[in-house]
């Protein structure tokens, strides 16, 4: 019995030997994934960069691509980038909003007869950026080093 | 009195530098790193065809995030930008959160210089148990700094437009 082509080698037209690169992330049944990471990256790219990496990250390594390829499609302008600059941003927000919040409990403590107005709780979403399906583990070190 | 450099991409790709080059404006002959690592994650034809899909004044921020991108997944070949997204999304719940609580804390601050607000959804054993809350006792999922807390800012925030 022949496996089918992986989405990949479907794409590109060509047999899916049986050590293909991509076959374990890029399944038959999506062949989306593989044509957005193509039209970023190119196939020979991704190939390259998975074969870099020890087998048991590759998974993740190619979920990522694929994540960034989606952004680049969707913001052929910023991408990715845009988002991280969103993020930037609303943590200058709640930070502000924090550093407000809580010189307010100071000058209550401090001022226990003042007449307080009613504060109204302001909870924005922040986590509506990412899809939920994917949530890497958090990484360390080189990014903020 | 001889023709302009090369641009950095005409150079690396080993190629004449035409007049009407895509890359030339984005990618000084002086700065040879930058396509180089762009062509290295992305390749110089998929940057081209993005680059000529965008309208001309557009294309500098596009280089620039590429170029961002690019160095997220030279420097973090698994994770990429996604790495630094997934960092910063933390950031802002834990930010969110240390706001509610503190908000909550508001909230009872008032209940206990004016107990005769009206809250009119909460009984008066509702009220005592909230009067009597120790914030420094809440559950391990809200127990963030208190209000004497700063704020440390651990991110070197990288200029994202180099």
């Amino acid at each position: 019995m022949i496996s089918p082509r992986c989405a990949a080698c479907k794409y590109l037209r060509r047999r899916c030997p049986s050590d293909c690169i991509f076959s374990l992330y890029f399944p038959p049944n999506d062949p989306q994934r593989f044509a957005c990471v193509h039209r970023i990256y190119g196939a020979s790219n991704v190939a390259k960069i998975l074969q870099q990496l020890p087998p048991n990250l590759r998974a993740q390594a190619a979920d990522t691509l694929y994540f960034e390829a989606h952004y680049r499609i969707q913001d052929p302008v910023y991408g990715c980038v845009g988002i991280i600059s969103q993020l930037y941003q609303q943590i200058h927000n709640a930070e502000s909003e924090l550093a407000k919040t809580q010189a307010e409990i100071a000058f209550l403590n401090c001022n226990p007869q003042e007449e307080v107005q009613p504060i109204e709780a302001n909870y924005s979403n922040f986590n509506n950026l990412l899809p939920n399906q994917y949530c890497p583990p958090s990484t360390q070190n080189s990014w903020f080093n | 009195m001889g023709g302009s450099s090369p641009c950095a991409s005409c150079k690396l790709l080993r190629r004449r530098c035409a007049k009407d080059c895509i890359f030339a404006p984005y990618f000084p002959s002086d700065d040879p790193h930058k396509f180089s690592i762009v062509h290295k994650v992305f390749g110089a034809s998929n940057v081209s065809k993005m680059l000529q899909e965008l309208p001309i004044h557009q294309r500098a921020d596009a280089v620039s995030s590429l170029v961002y991108e690019a160095n997220a997944r030279v420097r973090d070949p698994v994770y990429g930008c996604v790495g630094a997204i997934s960092y910063l999304q933390n950031q802002v719940s834990q930010l969110q959160m240390q706001l509610a609580v503190a908000q909550a804390e508001i909230l009872c601050i008032q209940m206990q210089q004016e107990p005769n607000l009206p809250i009119t959804q909460m009984d008066q054993d509702e009220r005592s148990l909230l009067l009597s809350t120790n914030f420094n006792n809440i559950p391990q999922c809200l127990s963030f700094a208190s209000s004497s807390n700063v704020i440390q800012d651990p991110l070197k925030r990288e200029s994202l437009w180099i």
